[in-house]
């Protein structure tokens, strides 16, 4: 149980970050993982009044506010058509709608888990993180950083028109993912994202002109798997390989119009 | 801290802790509809509507409903008489415990999505979880409300 000796809901980054830094605090997203944690926090961060729950977009970025929940991004529209409905088959089925409605994407993306399902999404769109003191960094640079005691404000994702395709595999549903992939197609380099293994996503890069085969089998080949309570190391590779295979088929028939 | 919660169409006001979450919070209201399966943020027993929208009660600290809107199974009765009687006639339900959350979900789908296809039916209530059904029943019943609306028989 999550035990809370004082709730601040900062007006100011400023003020979040400062509270931030002191010892035994937390920030909160949705709270979700968070509070499944034993333990006692002497100030807990609320950042709901710091207007960080927004989509927008300029000329060359989406910008995702931190405090966007999950079912904002599955059901946005516009975010969806350009990443080939990216979001809504990479987050359907984490938990259910009610969870999705409180899980924040910063929170998601911060805590880094090995078997997330939208930092797998989003390493294959290329997006990048702002983070408040720190700057703004790829997600892939902040996935290999170590612990960070700063405030994620803003996701981005470059406006490119992407084809994609996304598979997890599940031992039931709504469960965490045995294995994750995502597979996206822009400008002939075809990036793949593998997750869960249960480790978090490695980031692969293939010239569009790799065949399926090639491509899964040097992915399986070169990933480091181990085995938990949910699949052996081996399950996993195996896995791995036909998502692989499957993911890039399925983006290659978009492509062609199939 | 003093928070000022709408429940069910009126104001009341509460004294809460700073890691009451709002389950908690409901219950010392009276709202004896709304349970607690998991506490995990895994079951959807706990299934209230916060500004119209379904979250998972369990996991909302009480705080943070401050100033906003809350809706649970005993202000919607007249919503949810409706449609679990199809529900029921399917002996969708065994023990029912898991029911409370079953039908707060299916509000919010059925005002998100008037008309939903069995698929978006199943979506949608994928995170309710009841470990006596195949989860058939539910889905028939729900097709079985939605087919008597079409058909004007309600
Ligand atoms: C039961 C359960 C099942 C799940 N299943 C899946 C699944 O199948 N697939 C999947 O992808 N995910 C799954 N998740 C993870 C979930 O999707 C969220 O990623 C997770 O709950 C974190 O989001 P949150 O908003 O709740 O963050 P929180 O729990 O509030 O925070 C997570 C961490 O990030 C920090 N933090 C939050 N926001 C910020 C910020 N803006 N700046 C700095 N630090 C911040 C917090 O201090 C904490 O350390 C599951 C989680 C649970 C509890
Ligand atoms: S009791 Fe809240 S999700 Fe299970
Ligand atoms: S009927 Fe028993 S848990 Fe659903």
């Amino acid at each position: 149980m999550l035990t809370i000796d004082k709730y601040l809901r900062p007006s100011t980054l400023e003020e979040a970050y400062e509270a931030a830094q002191k010892k035994n605090s937390v920030v909160l997203g949705g709270m979700l993982w968070l509070r499944l944690a034993n333990k006692r926090v002497s100030t807990a961060i609320d950042l709901s009044a710091l207007g960080l729950e927004y989509v927008t977009e300029d000329e060359d970025f989406w910008h995702i506010g931190a405090y966007t929940t999950l079912r904002t991004l599955e059901t946005h529209e516009a975010l969806n058509n350009m990443t080939g409905n990216l979001f809504r088959d990479a987050l359907k089925a984490i938990v259910g709608v009610q969870f999705r409605n409180l899980a924040t994407a910063g929170g998601s993306v911060f805590g880094r888990f090995g078997f997330s399902d939208v930092v797998t999404a989003l390493l294959a769109l290329d997006a990048s993180v702002v983070l408040y003191k720190t700057g703004a960094l790829s997600l892939e640079d902040f996935c290999r950083m170590g612990k960070v005691n700063d405030i994620l404000t803003e996701i981005r994702i470059p406006k490119t028109p992407v084809h994609t395709a996304y598979f997890a595999q599940r031992n039931t549903a709504t469960d965490f993912p045995v294995l994750n992939v995502c597979a996206a197609e822009k400008k002939e380099t075809i990036t793949i994202v593998v997750g869960a293994r249960p480790l978090g996503g490695t980031v692969y890069r293939f010239s569009a002109a790799e065949t399926a085969e090639n491509m899964a089998e040097r992915i399986a080949g070169d990933a480091v798997f181990t085995g938990n309570t949910r699949a052996s190391a081996e399950y996993r590779r195996h896995l791995c390989r036909v998502l692989v295979k499957r993911a890039v088929d399925e983006i290659m028939a978009e492509r062609e119009g199939i | 801290m003093e928070i000022t919660i709408l429940l069910n169409g009126k104001k009341r006001t509460a004294e809460v802790r700073a890691d009451t979450v709002l389950f908690d919070l409901l219950r010392d209201l009276g709202c004896a509809s709304v349970k607690c399966g998991c506490e995990t943020s895994a079951c959807g027993l706990c299934t209230v509507l916060l500004d119209d929208k379904p979250v998972l009660s369990c996991s909302v600290l009480a705080v943070r409903a401050d100033g906003r809107k809350v809706d649970t199974l005993e202000g919607l009765q007249d919503e949810a008489s409706a449609f679990v009687g199809f529900i029921a006639d399917q002996g969708a339900e065994q023990c029912g415990f898991c029911n409370p959350g079953f039908v707060m979900n299916t509000i919010a789908l059925l005002r998100e999505n008037p008309d939903p296809t069995d698929d978006e039916i199943r979506q949608y209530l994928a995170g309710n979880l009841c470990r006596c059904s195949g989860y058939e029943g539910q889905t028939r019943g729900i097709r079985a409300f939605l087919n008597a609306k079409k058909e004007g028989r309600l």
